[in-house]
């Protein structure tokens, strides 16, 4: 897909990710902001995942391991065709299984995750499984930084290193921020370079909110032999509406009606600006 | 009743998986560093490529044992029963029951089988945890025989399963019924006088009991409540309709486990009746071997048929 068309469909998913949000009166907006732009990438010009072949373990896999962001996941899945959008209308609806965290009962959803720390462990064994079956297929997880305090992140990167997961990339949405405040102040995970490189990972830094950068880094991943990768995408919370930047307060705020309109009317402009 | 002393169940699962692991090349048994404790050193030599080794990181077990389940394997996750159901708890509620991924969790030295290393090592919280887990199945196997059938049956079981091993060897209490079906309480022995409601290796005590009451004409029927969940309240339902005097014994805390799932049963159904739950107190566990503590808390042969005595002369 052409970088300009990914671009404008990270603008579009913003406005989606508000737009449920707002509608539904709850979500994490300023993560779900931040990682928009790698799933955008992921879903559209990386991975081999559809609704006609999600059935199947033959293809690739993406877990989201930081749960709460599922509002970016829920868009991404709704414009590649997994679920109609009167469906996502039901968003956090009583009964619905569109709810707050991601679950297996909405179609293209891999693992039901929402306690951190998790995922990378379940993206380890769904690698290993694929490489003991001989299958070139590809595992992505995407994890919060904040989530990097959980000690069984790095239970799961010792074995990935053990076990040299090439087919395995671990994804940091390293957007510095958590729900207290800074990560650096809650609990430092710096230098998270040199902590995954130590681990025995390929580690490769990008700019997280750049579609350029991105398509880049994942396209063309500049791999080490027999070792598990991990991209630290280097992130804004709350990235493309300016009063969201880098506001700890958007972790989950659900905008209001004037704030809405606000920010929809900043991507409209940025969509226009796209080139 | 004869008394024939069978293997340590550990040691009947691991050869057991072996077998079928060697039929089904999907099988795979993950690890924490506990193949020695698990019997399975022999596996591992003629299977290397059907085991997974974590090392010490009970939660990454079964996180990845989650993933591996996903990319179609059968695991077998093994760990002792302790550090499995405590430390990996969130991992089994959210990536294995929550997720629905149909793994075999396999708690070895489960119970108080580590004896005197304490209760750091003890697992007397485990059917009480995993009870409250929607989708968990629980089955603690009595004897070699239950031991053979679980591991054949959890090979095509379509759901998240716990089965609970302890360390020593097990009388075998399966020679006059060889029905062994998960989900369905066993008959050990019949009686009409007495129901003894005991699960994993509190079975062979409560079969022992039965003798000595024999002796003094009281029929007990013994049954080897082997799954824990999903309960079969049916059978104990009619079977406690039948009995004078009901006992319940676990190898685990009274809080939570077979005894309070008994209890449930027949507070709801209006059956008033002889009930007593053994187990151990909510209380510092006293130190000793897994034989003299469960003596200790009344769960010896002798004071079993004590009890069921006292509760007779009620």
């Amino acid at each position: 897909m052409e970088q300009s068309k990914l671009q404008r469909k990270s603008i579009e998913y913003r406005k989606t990710i508000l737009k449920i949000i707002f509608e539904s009166g709850a979500g994490h907006t300023g993560g779900s902001l931040s990682c928009i732009d790698i799933l955008n990438v992921l879903y559209n010009s990386v991975m081999d995942i559809t609704p006609e072949n999600f059935s199947s373990f033959d293809r690739d896999h993406f877990i989201q391991s930081k749960g709460h962001s599922v509002e970016a996941l829920y868009t991404v899945l709704l414009d590649c065709g997994f679920y109609k959008k009167e469906d996502l209308g039901t968003l956090n609806n009583f009964n619905s299984h569109f709810i707050g965290h991601p679950t297996k009962k909405v179609l293209g959803i891999e693992h039901n995750t929402g306690a951190l720390g998790h995922g990378l462990s379940v993206a380890v064994g769904m690698a290993l499984g694929l490489k003991m079956d001989q299958k070139k297929h590809q595992v992505y997880a995407l994890l919060g930084d904040g989530e990097l305090s959980e000690g069984s992140v790095w239970e799961a990167a010792m074995t990935a290193s053990k076990y040299e997961l090439e087919n395995l990339t671990a994804i940091i949405d390293r957007n510095r921020l958590q729900i207290t405040g800074s990560t650096e102040e809650v609990n430092p995970i710096e230098p998270l370079q040199d902590k995954f490189l130590s681990f025995g990972f390929n580690v490769i830094e990008v700019k997280g909110n750049d579609i350029a950068s991105l398509v880049e880094v994942f396209q063309k991943p500049k791999k080490e032999k027999n070792k598990p990768n991990l991209i630290i995408a280097n992130t804004i919370k709350g990235a493309g509406i300016s009063f969201m930047e880098n506001q700890v307060s958007w972790h989950h705020k659900v905008p209001s009606q004037s704030e809405y309109d606000l920010a929809i009317h900043e991507l409209n402009e940025a969509f226009e600006n796209v080139q | 009743m004869s008394n024939n002393m069978g293997k340590p169940n550990l040691e009947v699962f691991a050869e057991t998986l072996l077998n079928e692991a060697k039929k089904n090349s999907k099988i795979l048994v993950t690890t924490s560093d506990s193949r020695g404790s698990g019997k399975l050193v022999p596996y591992s030599k003629e299977l290397p490529e059907q085991i997974i080794e974590v090392g010490i990181a009970e939660q990454n077990l079964v996180g990845i044992s989650a993933g591996l389940s996903a990319a179609g394997k059968k695991v077998f996750a093994v760990s002792p029963a302790s550090f499995l159901t405590a430390r990996a708890l969130e991992q089994i509620k959210g990536d294995i029951a929550y997720s629905d991924l149909p793994v075999c969790l396999v708690g070895i030295s489960a119970g108080i089988s580590y004896g005197q290393l304490g209760s750091t090592h003890h697992s007397i919280h485990d059917y009480a945890v995993l009870r409250c887990i929607h989708n968990m199945s629980i089955v603690a196997p009595a004897d070699n025989f239950e031991t053979i059938q679980a591991i054949k049956q959890a090979v095509n079981f379509k759901s998240p399963l716990y089965l609970r091993f302890g360390k020593k060897p097990m009388l075998d209490i399966s020679h006059e019924n060889k029905d062994f079906n998960i989900g369905k309480a066993k008959f050990v022995t019949k009686g009409e006088d007495v129901l003894l409601m005991a699960t994993g290796e509190t079975v062979q005590r409560a079969y022992l009991a039965a003798q000595i009451l024999s002796e003094k004409d009281i029929h007990a029927t013994v049954i080897s409540m082997h799954t824990i969940k999903p309960f079969d309240a049916e059978t104990f339902l009619s079977e406690s309709r039948k009995s004078k005097v009901i006992l319940s014994i676990e190898e685990h805390s009274i809080h939570g486990g077979l005894g309070e799932q008994c209890a449930s049963i027949l507070a709801q159904n209006d059956i008033k009746t002889n009930f007593k739950i053994l187990g151990i107190p909510d209380e510092y566990m006293i130190n000793g071997t897994q034989s003299d503590v469960l003596d200790y808390y009344e769960m010896s042969p002798e004071k079993i048929s004590k009890t069921v005595l006292t509760l007779l002369s009620k």
